[in-house]
């Protein structure tokens, strides 16, 4: 059995509650913090954790809060990312569905140590029932005095709200997220200034994911050190995945980073190996915008190597080979599924949620849309993969956000490992109306021409 | 010239100290920021957006109307447009698709006579597909009001029908 840090208590009854949460042992890290630990000894903590973010891009979390600007006189924010949105992940739904008071608790701690008095949780609008529950934790932390003013005599004060979006992937992204809580179109800002020093307001503003806040509470609790003994290399302590698509358990899992990706596929413990003994085919790591792994590179590297869940393992190979450990959406698909309708519905997903701001995402999404419905549907050319692969390379990297990259991705690695199913819909097109293409070939791989 | 407003056209008493308490969770004068909210409120107790709900909400928050519709136009959760008193919400985005969201698309196309993104005729149902709702592992699943319906069969989403017709509460997003 893996260790729980987040989950632990996941299954005890009546765990949502503020009561059965304290009895397990709940707010006894802001007890520890707001006692005996000075804001910067809960920030070095975390550093020496390892804890990086979990929303998707892994950037260390202690740095991040170490750049926030701290002019005097003006009020900081530290805003929770919980705009869960990228397809094939529900974790942060999970967490504070079913145990909001950690996440809360994260909050306290997390708010202490960037010295904030005034923090927002931003919740997408669909999820209006977890936030219900999120709400009424907060009124409970605040009924049990862990929220409002002198929080146990310390001094520090700490007013928590959630607020809800209205339907927008884009907020996800922290600047987008920022617009939105002030009560605009979810339009990301250009960068510099950075929301360390301009976010919120034009204040100071760090924005967090769920987990990475919730994943604060046991380094407190445990310490840093002990935290970063878990995992493998710089992927340190636990990770929440959320496993979908044709396996036979999916659900959410709490991992220690550096489990074999095999091993999580395939063992009884985590999602039970492929649906109707079908054969895999396809593996999407962490959620729809990384790149897509042919069968032959899931469980081993391109090197032979064991592929591991961890940032760098699942990285290993760079985009010719590998992918990203990400949000920890992992969608799994069988050798029944198609990779051109699946990369069509994805470049669908992103068209619907390009913000309209920049014209190469704008503009670029609906064409990949367009061209990968028509070879879906039998009327594609062979000069249609050599126009998606451009549409792509120009919007990558050509876009105020990344959405715009998480558009490409996904198009550039179907055609990289999946080109030969590309090719036999426009050949086949009489065929492919009838049945799927099955299992690539295996194959090395061969660097696509720039 | 204003006109003045049909009684109808307005919050109740419960919903304006709702709205005053939404509004002082951000700083005085940072109002702008409960405006998701207040229009999701808007929005489940007018049936939907339409320039007069809006310019409502503006007046509530001391806003121009402007800034109320770039939002109301942005979002995917509002409608501008009259829907069915019951939104069934298809998620179509690909863990969904893959686990047969577009069989369940089809059969409700099928069962109340309309086409995704159509009202039925009594005004009863609004059938829209729409990207991830965050519930890839429980899929095919749909979300009806504040509810979201998972593990869908053809059987379950007979049932669901079934139920929101004798009881059609379920649009009230945004309303305890």
């Amino acid at each position: 059995m893996s260790k729980k840090l987040l989950l632990e208590h996941i299954d005890v009854e009546g765990i949502r509650s503020y009561d059965v949460y304290r009895k397990q042992g709940g707010y006894q890290a802001v007890e520890k913090a707001l006692k005996g630990m000075s804001s910067d000894d809960v920030v070095e903590e975390v550093k020496k954790s390892g804890l990086r973010g979990r929303g998707g891009a892994g950037f260390p979390t202690g740095m991040k809060w170490s750049f926030l600007a701290k002019p005097d006189g003006v009020p900081r924010h530290l805003l929770c990312n919980a705009d869960e949105s990228e397809p094939g992940t529900f974790k942060d739904r999970y967490l504070m569905e079913k145990i909001p008071h950690l996440l809360i608790e994260g909050m306290i701690l997390s708010s202490y140590a960037l010295g904030a008095n005034q923090s927002y949780i931003y919740i997408r609008g669909e999820y209006m029932f977890v936030m219900r529950i999120v709400e009424q934790a907060i009124a409970e932390a605040y009924a049990n005095g862990w929220l409002g003013k002198n929080i146990l005599g310390s001094g520090f004060d700490l007013d928590l709200a959630i607020t809800p979006g209205a339907g927008a992937y884009i907020c996800g992204e922290e600047t987008a997220l920022i617009e939105s809580l002030e009560g605009k179109r979810g339009n990301p800002r250009m960068k510099p200034p950075f929301p360390a020093v301009k976010g919120l307001w034009q204040r100071p503003t760090v924005v967090n994911n769920v987990e990475t806040i919730a994943a604060v509470v046991p380094i407190i609790q445990h310490g840093g050190d002990a935290y970063a003994a878990i995992g493998i290399g710089r992927s340190t302590g636990t990770k929440l995945i959320s496993a979908g698509g044709n396996i036979n358990k999916p659900g959410v899992y709490e991992i220690e980073l550096g489990l074999p990706v095999e091993e999580f596929i395939y063992s009884e413990e985590y999602c039970g190996g492929i649906k109707n003994g079908k054969r895999l085919k396809a593996l999407i790591p962490g959620g729809s915008s990384v790149p897509v792994l042919p069968h032959y590179l899931i469980c081993k590297t391109a090197a032979g190597e064991p592929r591991l869940m961890s940032y760098e393992s699942l990285a290993d190979g760079g985009f010719a080979t590998g992918s990203m450990l990400g949000s920890g959406g992992f969608i799994v698909y069988d050798e029944d599924q198609c990779m051109v309708r699946n990369t069509w519905n994805f470049s669908r997903f992103y068209h619907h949620e390009s913000c309209g701001q920049c014209s190469p995402c704008r503009e670029g999404t609906g064409w990949m849309e367009k061209v990968l419905h028509r070879i879906e549907e039998g009327h594609g050319t062979m000069e249609d993969i050599d126009l998606l692969w451009d549409i792509q390379r120009k919007i990558e990297g050509n876009t105020i956000c990344p959405l715009g990259d998480a558009a490409a991705w996904p198009v550039a690695s179907a055609i990289r490992h999946f080109r030969e199913e590309f090719e036999w819909h426009i050949n086949e097109p009489k065929l492919s109306q009838e049945r799927n293409y099955g299992l690539v070939t295996e194959k090395t791989f061969d660097a696509q021409p720039a | 010239m204003t006109a003045v407003m049909n009684e109808s056209r307005q919050f109740t008493p419960e919903l304006l100290e709702e709205v005053n308490r939404i509004v002082s969770l951000f700083p005085e004068g940072k109002q702008k920021s409960a405006l998701i909210r207040v229009l999701h409120l808007a929005q489940a107790h007018f049936g939907y957006l339409d320039t007069e709900a809006m310019d409502y909400v503006a007046r509530l928050l001391h806003l121009n109307p402007i800034e109320v519709y770039e939002v109301a136009t942005f979002y995917s959760m509002y409608d501008t447009k009259p829907v069915g008193k019951v939104k069934l919400e298809v998620c179509r985005t690909g863990p969904c698709m893959i686990e047969g969201a577009e069989p369940i698309i089809a059969h409700i196309e099928k069962r109340l006579g309309i086409k995704d993104g159509e009202t039925t005729a009594d005004g009863l149902f609004t059938l829209k597909s729409v990207e991830c709702l965050g519930a890839c592992g429980y899929a095919p699943m749909l979300q009806a009001g504040e509810s979201f319906h998972e593990h869908l069969t053809e059987e379950k989403v007979d049932a669901l029908i079934e139920e929101y017709r004798a009881n059609p509460v379920a649009n009230y997003m945004g309303l305890k």
